[in-house]
């Protein structure tokens, strides 16, 4: 479950539960994520690896009968903790959902949202942030001319690497993807991926996935998850090719799932 | 980005107002109907105290000697929305039905936003209509014509005044017609259009359709609809007072001028003299919120208790 | 079972489908009369002195209903301004805190309000303001609009806000985003085509709303002076002319009834093309 020694951690689980009212979800997860790599996590739906990274960031905290149990310790502080400012965590700890969530606004300030919440800029050092985030993207070349358009008018695949821009341009430590290609066409899907291979040089990337050659293709460590528990944690390679758990080796020969 | 810890406070104080205002505001509606209960029934204590329960069965209405009794003006406000409810369901699923099943396709959004708009007319243009073109051929052909024909039921017979409780029940009526042919439109609509199609596929017919598949269906929307009709038929006021005559007398016919709680505020409130009378008017109000409320209350929440399920029978 | 012969079946289907095409049309009908008579009354009161002048003392002919129309957008602009702003801040607390149990609470009357009887409230607002300061006032009149206003914008507000995927917030908030914040710059502006749509729906309505000025605003022949004093209103106005012996005052009520049928129907048909060109503009863009 855990990493070997030389490997620095950026985010150790210990003992995670998790509850939405009175149905428990999560049951004991252990993990650690190492920093700077991409560390895939798959299962199948309803497994609960959703759940698990919307504790990283408290996203849970917004609705007020989901409740978290244990340790997510980042950088040595449990961020579960109630004295945790919020605010603060989600600056370090960004998230790309599912479907593209482009904010009715321009492209320009979509990407320059958060870095306003962050702190307050001159005109040119706000432009220069905008565009290197929207290069790190790699959508720049696509958007440099009308910067002024509306996000939500963006093809499904640029939206989604617009909220990729946006999510780094506050140049978080951890960098959360719910599902981030699921709605996305293959195309789409290729350049999102190799965003992600490129972006593990700067980011702590953590990615959940229904699919698992994508989790094989872009992932350093893979964690599978099945019915709310941390089955099998390990090198990718190792652990697609290697399964220690009869029930990784179901799901990744695709025996159930 | 040093301040990032006086942003952080600034922030928290922030979302403090935020959810304290919004808090606030939605509290502020709870007191101000709360206030506005305390505050009618401070009024009215006079006259609840004066007369009891007696207010509500006594039929008379006499500012001169300072006896008040609401009965009449009581049956008059539930008679009045009882025709107009009588008279608006029947012609509001006809035309809920032509506008969701028969009318031609392209001709269907058109006359939807008609009934639509129709429905955003302030009420006092309808009492406007009912006093200078209704009233007049009510008095003059519909009800000499009623009276002949049917002059042996009580309802129908007496004097053909034009102006009377049959005039305001039929304004009245003609004003929700469009309020509740939409919402019956929306709950026709919401038919799942593969239950009216297996339906057909049985050999029934368009009627038959109607009557066994969408009316059922939509039953628990249908009546919650008719149900909100009924309360604004209930306190609605200016359709009212121009045609309903504003008499204090109970009468068994409807040619005859009556009165209701909203009428009666409207003509004399402005000219209560002394304590008791306005008293005795402000308790009248509160009978008319009290019986909205519940109206309305009931339809509320029949309406919610049907919402969240959304099959249907 | 009776076995029904198709003959039968059919002639209670074609009874049936006329019953209700007559009702439709009977329906329909008389609506139209209604519009059509007041825009043949009232057109003929509608001249230049209908909006620049004062009203002719009783029984003299000529004159204008321009303090009136002055008047009622004064009272409208005051309730517009009480109403939006607490409505949508309520609206915003069921929007957003939906669960919680003073929402619900707050929801199920606020439906009950919005159709409560506006004669009352007009009571109520007699007895909290025109009483203790001892005058009819506009600010009467504005207050009681503003108490109907508020239920149907708090209403609107939660729908519009309710239709703003989880997903936008969740986004916002992912970024370090306080509440406020997100709710100011990503849920508002999200939602803000609906919200406006209902704000003006809600002005449209009570525009037109005559019971809750009788003993609020009451009404005055004179210019408004201030907004302590009486204030002269059209729809009252229509109430006390169209009451009038004078043919000349029953000419100007109808004026006035058109002036009102027009600009609420105005304000519906603006709206709606407004969410038209949202919804087409939504179905154009992205793939």
């Amino acid at each position: 479950m855990f990493l070997p020694p030389e490997i620095p951690v950026k985010v150790k689980v210990r003992n995670l539960n998790f509850y939405y009212g009175k149905m428990q979800a999560l049951f004991d997860n252990n993990l650690d994520i190492a920093e700077n790599h991409v560390t895939a996590f798959i299962g199948p739906s309803g497994c609960g690896k959703s759940t698990h990274i919307r504790t990283y960031n408290r996203m849970y905290s917004l609705y007020p009968d989901h409740r978290a149990e244990g340790e997510v310790i980042l950088d040595g502080k449990n961020v579960l903790d109630d004295d945790v400012d919020l605010i603060d965590l989600r600056t370090r700890v960004g998230m790309v959902f599912q479907k593209p969530t482009p904010f009715p606004m321009s492209v320009y300030d979509n990407v320059a949202y958060g870095i306003r919440l962050k702190a307050k800029f001159s005109k040119k050092e706000l432009d220069a942030r905008v565009e290197k985030a929207l290069k790190d993207a790699a959508l720049w070349d696509e958007v440099k001319d009308h910067l002024n358009a509306l996000g939500t008018d963006l093809s499904g695949g640029q939206q989604q690497r617009l909220c990729i821009a946006r999510a780094i341009a506050v140049e978080p430590e951890v960098i959360l993807m719910d599902e981030p290609c699921s709605a996305l066409d293959p195309v789409a899907t290729y350049k999102i991926e190799d965003l992600i291979r490129r972006l593990k040089q700067r980011f702590t990337i953590v990615i959940v996935t229904h699919n698992m050659q994508q989790a094989a293709r872009i992932s350093d460590y893979t964690a599978f998850f099945y019915m709310g528990r941390t089955v099998e944690f390990g090198a990718t390679d190792i652990l697609f090719t290697k399964p220690e758990k009869k029930e990784t080796e179901d799901y990744i020969t695709g025996r159930f799932g | 980005m040093d301040n990032s810890g006086q942003a952080g406070n600034a922030s928290q104080w922030r979302d403090a107002l935020f959810k304290i205002s919004t808090l606030g505001s939605a509290i502020f509606i709870l007191g101000l109907l709360a206030f506005m209960v305390l505050v009618l029934v401070i009024y009215a204590w006079p006259s609840i105290t004066k007369f009891g329960f007696k207010f509500l069965v006594s039929t008379e209405w006499n500012p001169v000697v300072g006896e008040f009794g609401a009965l009449t003006t009581i049956v008059g406000t539930l008679v009045s929305a009882a025709l107009a409810i009588m008279i608006a369901v029947p012609l509001a699923i006809g035309v809920a039905f032509f506008l969701t099943e028969l009318a031609p396709l392209p001709l269907r959004p058109v006359f939807g936003t008609a009934i639509e708009l129709l429905a955003a007319v302030p009420s006092i243009i309808y009492g406007m209509w009912g006093l200078f073109t209704l009233a007049p051929l009510m008095g003059d052909y519909v009800e000499p014509w009623l009276e002949e024909h049917f002059g042996f039921i009580p309802l129908f017979s007496g004097p053909p005044m034009g102006i009377g409780m049959l005039t305001a029940g039929i304004v009245l009526a003609i004003m929700i017609l469009p309020f509740i042919s939409s919402v019956l439109r929306d709950v026709f609509k919401m038919t799942p259009q593969v239950l009216k199609e297996s339906a057909y596929g049985l050999g029934a017919t368009t009627s038959e359709v109607l009557w066994h598949v969408v009316i059922p269906y939509g039953r628990r929307g249908a009546v919650g609809g008719i149900f909100l009709g009924l309360g604004r038929a209930l306190g609605e006021t200016m359709a009212v007072t121009f045609v309903i005559g504003n008499a204090h007398e109970l009468s068994w016919s409807l040619f005859s001028p009556a009165n209701t709680i909203a009428s009666t505020l409207a003509n004399e409130f402005t000219e209560a003299s002394d304590d008791l009378y306005l008293s005795a008017l402000v308790e009248l109000g509160l009978v008319l919120f009290l019986i909205t409320f519940v109206v309305l209350g009931v339809a509320e929440w029949w309406l919610q208790k049907s919402a969240p399920k959304g099959k249907g029978a | 079972m009776r076995a029904r012969s198709p003959a039968v079946r059919k002639g209670i289907n074609l009874l049936a489908l006329t019953g209700s095409a007559a009702a439709a049309f009977i329906g329909l009908a008389f609506l139209v009369w209604i519009i059509a008579e007041v825009f043949y009354r009232g057109i003929g009161a509608i001249n230049w002195d209908f909006f620049t002048q004062l009203p002719a003392p009783p029984g003299e002919e000529g004159g204008g209903l321009a303090n009136a129309m002055l008047g009622t957008v004064i009272i409208t602009a005051i309730a517009t301004v009480l109403g939006v702003l607490l409505g949508v801040l309520a609206g915003t607390y069921l929007g957003e805190f939906r669960h919680t149990r003073i929402a619900d609470v707050v929801r199920f009357l606020s439906n009950i309000f919005v159709s409560a009887p506006s004669i009352v409230i007009g009571i109520f607002v007699y007895a909290i303001l025109v009483v203790p300061l001892g005058n009819f006032s506009g600010l009467a009149g504005a207050v009681s609009l503003a108490i109907i206003m508020l239920p149907v914008i708090t209403r609107t507000t939660e729908e519009m806000l309710r239709l703003v995927p989880t997903g936008l917030r969740e986004s916002a908030l992912a970024l370090g985003a306080p509440y406020w914040h997100m709710v100011w710059h990503v849920v508002y502006r999200s939602a803000r085509t609906g919200m406006l749509t209902g704000i003006i729906l809600a002005v449209a309505r009570v525009s037109g709303e005559t019971a809750p000025l009788l003993f609020t605003a009451l009404n005055s022949p004179y210019w408004p002076t201030g907004l302590l004093e009486p204030m002269a209103n059209l729809t009252v106005t229509i109430f006390n002319y169209a009451m009038s012996p004078y043919e000349d005052w029953q000419t100007k009520a109808w004026g006035g009834s058109l002036i009102i049928a027009v600009i609420v129907l105005l304000m519906n048909i603006g709206t709606r093309t407004m969410v038209h060109r949202m919804g087409r503009s939504k179905s154009g863009e992205g793939h």
